[in-house]
Formats: structure tokens, C-alpha cells, sequence
């Protein structure tokens, strides 16, 4: 049974110019302990889907399962990671982790032991009392993830989550991130921009169209995890992301729908 | 909204914590080109000249003529009678009460007002224009309809700077409110926060710089408030006082009064300070 399923999915902005179609009928099955990455081009949609997804923002038409259930609003079940880290600048990162399980009811003791070994686990240890304000960009990210991890999730959902690092401190972040899924094999959708990023972490590659947002291609990743440097440079990555990059950029003209 | 409504940003630089911006003669060229800085004078010796300043500039003013300008040595045996004989005191008594009584109240029913406004659209579109109605209207402009409907004693006075610190501070409130970024609230409720955790949670926490701020400004608004009300109509305060020196032409009775008013504004003002950096110290500064 797929984890996550959307089934025709449409979403229409009112503007004034009129309706604006943002996301039209897009279908797709995400199954258990999968790894998908979204890319397409800027304001194709893959932010609006992630979010009807996340229960922030409702579809205009189709639905959408995770689970088998119906996805009304928003639930600890589906973890989302922005790309804006989103940390509670006022709370210590001990406090951003715990934040979920307050919220769940966890008691202090139980809280501060599971907030801990996670920040541990994103090598965040001797942060654990710092401000987000005196951490570096992949830091507050990995502190996000923290957060997103304590409640412990079916399902990721990470929004461009390393769109604002630097090349290096991105590498490393997907590193670790890999690491930790292939631990757990967590369902994850990960929407990215960067083509390199999308090959190199997914098992499947979804590429979106822009105007209106649809799902372009699916393209399969038939490299081994784990993933490695050296598989980064060879040949069969080369092919898959030209490949990808080619689905991206040369994409068929845009066909608004019709009316009929 | 208007522009006029937005409170000043919370964790803006204030004039007091920006440097001092480096006087020229503080370097010098090196017969290199390259420049040395020579060593910062202390700020305890600043703060002096600065005193030492202000003394000069009056005493030269004194000098030049200005009528019955009474100068520092006058300004300050006046000071320590009014001291000895518990004149200075009662009267700072008096109009401290006044203000803390009326700011008080004002900021405790401006944030819950504030908040209801930010989080309930209805409710702003009710309540704003009144209040920026209000907010044209100077308080003191409101004295001679409070003396009428409320008689001569304390209410009057205390409900004009009741108004003075509630305008102020709701508006800054609402605002601190309105503008919480929506990514922390859809971060908290990806986490399972329902609306009150999310308004327990995040937007009280967020929007307290915000708030701070505007009570900031209140505080400043409502001495200034007291002040001059004491001046229009009271028997006792620092702007009582004033009013009465003027009558005898006590010139260095004056003074004393607005040096107490000045400093007394000066040391609540630091003293929220005081508490917007301790309170908001988490906040980025970009
Ligand atoms: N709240 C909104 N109102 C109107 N248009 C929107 C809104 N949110 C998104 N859009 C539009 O929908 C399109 C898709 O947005 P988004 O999902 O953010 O794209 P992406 O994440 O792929 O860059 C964009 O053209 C954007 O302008
Ligand atoms: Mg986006």
C-alpha cells in the first residue's frame, strides 16, 4: 500500500486576472520507506503540493492519502522540514526539539531523554542550550530535522530544506540525511531544485511542469544505497542526471488546459 | 494600514546602542598611510565631558545675558531645600503614582485588546477605527471633558494617561501580532499545535519585541502626559510645582523640576530597556 497517495490533485489560486491553475490533477504513489525527490522549475507547484500534503493549504479537487486516511489539516503523522528552518527563535534547541512532544504530552523526564538523543543524533550535542541565533545555517537546519524526527513521523515532508546552504555544508546534509534514512527508512518527499540533490538521494526522481503544475516524468534511480562520493562521479550518475536535467529543462511548451 | 500606525521596529538599532561614531582626531595618519587608531577614551570619561559640557554651555548662557537665568550653583541650593524641606520628593510621589497608575492600567488592557485585534480580524476592523480615531486626538486635549464628567481629584489625570500608555501600546500589540511570521505558525502546527497552543506558543513569544516596544513609547507618552496635565490641573506633582514657581517668577525652582522630569523619564526609559533586552535578547539582528 503506498504511503502517500495523491490521486488527481488540483489546486486554483484566485487571482485577479482570474483562476490560476497551480497544480493540475496531479497523481502520484509514494510507497513505504520510499525516497522521492520533486524538482521542476521555479512555480511549478512543488511547494503547493507538498503543503496540501502537510494539511497546510486544502486542494481544490482530488484527495489525498497518507496511509489509507484522508489528509484533513495538519498531524505530527507527516513531519515537515522548510527551507526557512522555521526555528522558535526564542527557545534553545533543547526546546525547539521538545516542542512536539510538549504539545503531545509527553512528561519532562521522557521529553528531555528523547530530545537529547536526537540532537545527539544530528550532531548537535554540545548545542543542545544554544539560541538558534548563534548557530550556522546547517546547523538550524539539522536542528530542524531534530524537531521534525522527536514526534517521530510516518512520513518526512522537506521543502527545499537545504536550498540555502553552501555547496559544501548541502553535501553533508544529504550525507547524513541518507545516513539517518537508511536506519529507519523513513517515507520521504523531498522537493529540491537541484538536479545533482535529486539523483543522488532519491529512488525515484518526480519532475513537475510549470503552467499548470503537472507531473512531467517519474524517473527511476537505480543506484545502490548507500550512496557514496564515488557514485556521485560515475558514469551511470552522469547519464541519470543529464537525464533528469534534460526532463527539467527542456520541457514541452506549456498546455494550459483547455476548456472544453 | 496606515503607515503611521507601525510601532518602530523592534531590535532597530536605538541611539544607545549604536558606537559612537569614531570623532575625527581619534586617528591619525601614520607616515606609512596606514592608519592607527589611537586608544578609545573610556565611556566613564565620555559620560563626564559630556557633563561637563552640558555645565559649560549653560554657564556661558548664563553669562550672555539672558534675563534672571539662574545659573548651576543657584539651580542646585535651590534642589537641596527643596530636598531637605520633602517638597521634591512628595511631589515626584505624586506624579509617579499617577503615571504608573494610569500606564498600568493601560498596558493591561492594551495587550489583551491587542492581541484580540491581531488574532480576530472582525474584531479589528470594529476597534481600529476608533482607535485611530483616538490616537489624533491629543490626551491632554481630553483634560477639560475629564475634569467635567469626573471632577478636579485624581481620575481625570490618571485616566488621561490611562489613554496616552492603551493607544500607544495596542496599536504596537496588534501589530506585533498580525506580523508573526506564518512559517513558525505552520511550523508549530505541523507539530500538532492546536490554535491556543499555537497563540500560547508562538505568537506571544513572537510578538513580545513587538510589544515591548510600543510600551516603550507608552511610558514615554504618559510622562510627558503627567507632566503636563499636573501643569493644566493639580495641587500636587512636579508640573504643579512648576506652575506655581512661575507665579512667584522662581525661576530655580523651575529648573529643578525639569531636571527631576528629565531624569526620572530617563531612568523608566532604561529600565525598560533594561527588560526588552533581557526579554528579547533571542532575537536576530541583521
Ligand atoms: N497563496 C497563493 N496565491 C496565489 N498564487 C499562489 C499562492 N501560492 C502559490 N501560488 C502560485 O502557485 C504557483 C506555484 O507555487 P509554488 O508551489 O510555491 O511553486 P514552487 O514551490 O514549485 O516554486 C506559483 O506560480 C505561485 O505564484
Ligand atoms: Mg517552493
Amino acid at each position: 500500500m503506498p504511503t502517500i497517495s495523491f490521486t488527481e490533485v488540483s489546486r486554483d489560486f484566485a487571482l485577479k486576472t482570474g483562476e490560476f491553475h497551480a497544480l493540475d490533477r496531479v497523481s502520484l504513489d509514494i510507497h513505504d520507506g520510499e525516497f522521492i525527490t520533486v524538482v521542476g522549475p521555479s512555480g511549478c507547484g512543488k511547494s503547493t503540493l507538498m503543503n496540501i500534503a502537510a494539511g497546510l493549504l486544502d486542494a481544490t479537487g482530488g484527495t489525498v492519502t497518507v496511509d489509507g486516511e484522508p489528509v484533513h489539516g495538519p498531524s505530527p503523522e507527516r513531519g515537515v522540514i522548510f527551507q526557512q528552518y522555521a526555528l522558535f527563535p526564542w527557545m534553545t534547541v533543547r526546546k525547539n526539539v521538545e516542542f512536539g512532544l510538549r504539545i503531545a504530552g509527553v512528561g519532562r523526564r521522557e521529553r528531555a531523554k528523547t530530545a537529547l538523543r536526537i540532537i545527539d543524533l544530528v550532531g548537535l550535542g554540545d548545542f543542545a542550550d544554544a539560541l538558534p541565533k548563534t548557530l550556522s545555517g546547517g546547523m538550524k537546519q539539522r536542528c530542524a530535522i531534530a524537531r521534525a524526527y522527536a514526534v517521530d513521523p510516518k512520513v518526512l515532508l522537506m521543502d527545499e530544506p537545504f536550498g540555502a546552504l553552501d555547496a559544501l555544508t548541502r553535501v553533508q546534509m544529504q550525507d547524513s540525511l541518507l545516513e539517518t534514512w537508511n536506519r529507519d527508512r523513513r517515507t520521504v518527499m523531498f522537493i529540491t531544485h537541484d538536479v545533482d540533490e535529486a539523483v543522488y538521494l532519491a529512488n525515484r526522481v518526480v519532475v513537475m511542469a510549470a503552467r499548470p503544475g503537472r507531473i512531467h516524468r517519474v524517473i527511476p534511480v537505480d543506484l545502490p544505497y548507500p550512496r557514496t562520493e564515488k557514485m556521485r562521479l560515475s558514469a551511470e550518475f552522469a547519464d541519470l542526471r543529464r537525464e533528469v536535467w534534460n526532463a527539467v529543462y527542456h520541457q514541452p511548451a506549456s498546455s494550459e488546459r483547455t476548456t472544453p | 494600514m496606515s503607515e503611521d500606525t507601525k510601532p518602530a521596529r523592534p531590535g532597530g538599532a536605538s541611539p544607545d546602542t549604536a558606537e559612537a561614531p569614531s570623532a575625527p582626531g581619534t586617528t591619525a595618519k601614520a607616515p606609512t598611510g596606514r592608519r592607527i587608531p589611537l586608544p578609545k577614551p573610556s565611556s566613564v570619561l565620555l559620560s563626564l565631558c559630556s557633563a561637563a559640557l552640558g555645565l559649560l554651555v549653560w554657564i556661558g548662557l548664563t553669562k550672555s545675558g539672558i534675563e534672571d537665568l539662574p545659573g548651576p550653583w543657584a539651580v542646585a541650593k535651590r534642589g537641596a531645600e527643596l530636598v531637605e524641606d520633602g517638597t521634591l520628593f512628595d511631589d515626584m510621589g505624586a506624579s509617579l503614582r499617577r503615571v504608573l497608575t494610569g500606564y498600568l492600567l493601560g498596558v493591561a488592557l492594551a495587550i489583551p485588546v491587542g492581541f484580540a485585534m491581531g488574532w480576530y480580524p472582525i474584531v479589528r476592523r470594529l476597534i481600529d477605527p476608533w482607535i485611530q480615531f483616538f490616537r489624533m486626538v491629543p490626551p491632554l486635549a481630553i483634560i477639560p471633558l475629564a475634569i467635567l464628567t469626573m471632577g478636579i481629584d485624581e481620575k481625570p489625570k490618571v485616566f488621561v494617561i490611562f489613554l496616552a500608555a492603551f493607544l500607544s501600546s495596542v496599536v504596537s500589540t496588534y501589530q506585533g501580532v498580525v506580523s508573526v511570521d506564518s512559517t513558525l505558525v505552520n511550523a508549530a502546527r505541523v507539530l500538532g499545535a492546536k490554535d491556543r497552543q499555537v497563540f500560547i506558543g508562538v505568537v506571544v513569544p513572537a510578538s513580545t519585541p513587538f510589544i515591548l516596544v510600543g510600551m516603550r513609547i507608552g511610558l514615554g507618552a504618559s510622562w510627558a502626559t503627567v507632566v503636563a496635565a499636573e501643569l493644566i490641573a493639580a495641587q500636587s506633582g512636579l508640573g504643579f510645582r512648576m506652575q506655581q514657581a512661575q507665579l512667584y517668577y522662581d525661576l530655580p525652582t523651575i529648573f529643578v523640576q525639569l531636571i527631576a522630569i528629565g531624569a526620572i523619564g530617563l531612568v523608566m526609559d532604561r529600565l525598560l530597556l533594561l527588560a526588552e533586552r533581557r526579554l528579547t535578547g533571542w532575537q536576530e539582528r541583521r
